[in-house]
């Protein structure tokens, strides 16, 4: 079975570590640092829902997907 | 697919002045994402707004925008409309300023049936003044000016919306954006005054006041508090207690008010021929 | 050659067909005496010409719809009287702070509060200077006649688009509900459209004002999109709090008024050549005070009257004209005092100044300034 492949581009500059990417996200690709900073940690398991960019306060995630 | 939506930004000027975690951004979030599926023209299309947290949005957004006075955003939005209906009219307001201050304007463009849709970003509270208590705020909640706890009955802004007039009129909330984007574009489509209640959270003084302590556990309360309408129909009346329905509430053509005043323009020029 | 038509209107009808005559196609407002008949007219007249009219919730969505019709492209208007035009402020501060052109008229009568609505009173002139909140310019203007409304009515519209700033008409009860003859003609010139910006969308900076310090706002769906706010802006329209940007805002929209005052201002001098006692008076009370100076001038007193018609900004320098050659001047005022103490701070030091008032809903009557005018010059 072949899995979706995604690439996430974090935009550090306007995201404001509110940690809603890591708490929401269905499969935790995402953990935070300790200033709640959002680190991708397990990109192979994005399945490319997008739910992290849709709910990003700060609109500083993108999420592609590779074909 | 973020990147796609940057035309309808002003990347200059963002990171927002939202706090981390508000829910308005990603209501925000949701509205580019409208305005993508409806394919708006940026040139035709007007954003206005009032004062507030809310308020602040459309100076982020790449349109024709306009930040006018608290509470008023709906009585220069129907200026504009009424003098261009080409343009479409999207208004941002909060719970604040659209159901206290301005409450008359909401009511009366809902009763007009002009074709602006209205984006309610309700948070419960006043955020930009440090967190006193709303037209929306639940009672017992806490708020700057309720440190006893909230006495006053809030709105149910949908009902209220739906019994002045409006023709669209739906909820939904910061947790269910792919739900709150599909009503948003059904909003916009709808000919005639829209109502889109998007249910938000301020971490920064509700949150506070009110024990909750992140962004995070606020979303999770929008997850649990919102039903689809059909589930929330279901519910025995006990059971309602903190919960609210999500959904298209209320969709029922009428008239559109610039169509009907060009019926006006067309009589008086017969007339007067 | 202009073709005339001769008709009998009423002040506030001859504003309609001020209005009319100078372009306007968009009306919102809110019912109030006594200036009603300018919205009825208007929601007659404009659908006629393919125009916009609108009874709005309230007085303060009259102005917001305005400002917002005219942002569009419009040629906009509203009208009120005392208790309207205290809601109307803190919109009508918007359209100050983010220079959108628009007419208010307000028909003065008998305040506070709800006051004498039937009444004449002049009793707003100080509220159209300070209204609203804050530091800014204001353009009043003042007609003293039926056919003056028309041609005043004209000139806001004018001043509104070239200045791109609201313009306040105030009427009073007596000139918006008297009968007169007026010549109304069917073509006037002059009319001073809206400018469109001269730099394509990407250099276009919408608060970035020429030589004459006034901006030219694009409408709204004309392919430059900007962004317009309340909020302390600077030349790109976007909010900031940086001292120099805001002192530069303030003194711009101060000196883009300031700088004109000889465009803006109008009075007329009559018999003020060898006058010894100068009448300051405006809208009906001029009437009255033009009545007196004749009588007057036939017993033998060399009086003379400036009729203001412009209220806001004020006419100083026709004032200075005469401060050194008169011996008194009586501000002659349908309200407590208000313009009198415009006239006092300015030629005070140099001849006496004496209010001649009334306020009890009546208008002021010749005799009653006649009398003013003997009293002075018997003391004089």
């Amino acid at each position: 079975m072949s899995r979706k492949k995604a690439v996430i581009t974090i935009n550090y500059d306007w995201c404001k570590r509110c940690g809603i990417c890591a708490a929401f996200c269905p499969t935790k690709v995402y953990d935070t640092d300790n200033s709640g900073k959002p680190i991708i940690k397990n990109l192979d398991a994005c399945v490319v829902c997008r739910m992290c960019e849709k709910r990003c306060p700060d609109l500083a995630i993108n999420v592609e997907e590779v074909k | 697919m973020l990147n796609d939506l940057k035309q309808y930004l002003r990347e200059d000027k963002l990171k927002h002045i939202l706090c981390s975690g508000c829910g308005h951004g990603t209501i925000m979030n949701a509205l580019v994402h409208a305005i993508e599926k409806c394919q708006l023209d940026r040139d035709n299309t007007v954003i206005v707004s009032g004062i507030g947290c809310s308020s602040r949005i459309p100076g982020y957004l790449n349109f024709n925008t306009l930040h006018t006075t608290h509470g008023r955003a709906l009585a220069f939005a129907t200026g504009i409309k009424l003098a261009d209906p080409q343009l479409k009219v999207i208004v941002i307001t909060g719970d604040g300023d659209g159901s206290a201050i301005g409450g008359n304007h909401l009511i009366h463009a809902c009763r007009r049936n002009i074709d602006i849709t209205t984006i309610v970003f309700n948070n419960n509270i006043y955020g930009m003044t440090n967190g006193q208590y709303s037209p929306m705020t639940p009672v017992g909640s806490y708020a700057s000016t309720a440190p006893y706890g909230n006495i006053d009955r809030s709105f149910d802004l949908c009902k209220l919306a739906t019994g002045s007039g409006a023709t669209f009129v739906a909820r939904g909330t910061a947790y269910h954006v792919t739900m709150l984007t599909d009503l948003i574009v059904k909003g916009i489509a709808n000919d005639g005054f829209s109502v889109v209640e998007a249910m938000s959270h301020c971490p920064t003084y509700y949150g506070r006041k009110n024990k909750l302590k992140s962004p995070v556990i606020m979303m999770e309360m929008l997850k649990k508090s919102a039903l689809p309408l059909t589930a929330f129909e279901k519910l025995p009346a006990e059971k309602t207690e903190g919960k609210y329905a999500i959904g298209v509430l209320h969709h029922e053509p009428a008239p559109e008010y610039t169509k009907e005043y060009d019926r006006v323009i067309e009589i008086a020029q017969k007339g007067a021929n | 050659m202009i073709e005339k038509k001769t008709r009998l209107l009423q002040g506030n009808e001859a504003c309609v067909e001020g209005a009319l005559a100078a372009g306007v196609t968009f009306f919102a407002g809110y019912p109030i005496t006594p200036s009603t008949e300018i919205a009825e007219l208007l929601s007659l007249y404009l659908p006629r010409i393919g125009g916009k009219f609108i009874q709005m919730e309230d007085e303060i969505a009259g102005m917001a719809a305005t400002i917002g019709g005219s942002l569009a492209g419009h040629k906009a208007m509203t009208a009120t009287s005392g208790p309207g035009f205290s809601l109307k402020q803190e919109n009508l501060g918007f359209a100050i702070m983010a220079e959108v052109p628009c007419v208010i008229v307000n028909v003065m009568r008998g305040g506070p509060s709800t006051g004498l609505p039937t009444a004449t009173a002049q009793g707003d002139v100080m509220q159209a200077r300070w209204g609203t909140h804050g530091d800014h310019p204001i353009i009043a203007l003042a007609p003293y006649s039926v056919p003056d409304t028309f041609y005043t009515t004209i000139k806001a519209f004018n001043l509104a688009e070239k200045y791109s700033t609201p313009v306040v008409i105030l009427l009073d009860e007596v000139i918006g509900h008297m009968r007169e003859k007026i010549e109304v003609p069917d073509h006037v010139d002059g009319i001073i459209d809206r400018k469109s910006p001269e730099k394509s969308p990407e250099d276009y900076l919408p608060y970035e004002a020429g030589p004459d310090q006034a901006p030219v706002l694009a409408k709204f769906g004309s392919g430059y999109r900007y962004h317009v706010t309340g909020l302390t802006h600077d030349f790109t329209g976007f909010p900031t709090t940086d001292p120099k940007q805001v002192k530069y805002l303030m003194d711009r929209l101060n000196n883009k008024i300031e700088m004109h005052k000889d465009d803006i201002i109008e009075a007329e001098e009559l018999e003020l050549d060898d006058a010894e006692i100068m009448v300051v008076a405006y809208g009906s009370v001029s009437r009255s005070a033009a009545n007196a100076i004749r009588s007057a001038r036939e017993a033998g007193i060399k009086v003379g009257l400036l009729r203001l018609k412009t209220i806001w900004p004020f006419a100083e320098k026709h004032l200075k004209k005469y401060a050194d050659q008169v011996k008194a001047v009586i501000v002659a005022e349908q309200n407590q005092g208000q313009i009198v103490y415009e006239v006092e701070r300015l030629i005070g030091c140099q001849a006496p100044v004496y209010a001649e008032n009334r306020y009890d809903g009546e208008l002021m009557k010749p005799e009653q300034i006649l009398n003013r005018i003997k009293e002075v010059y018997r003391n004089a």
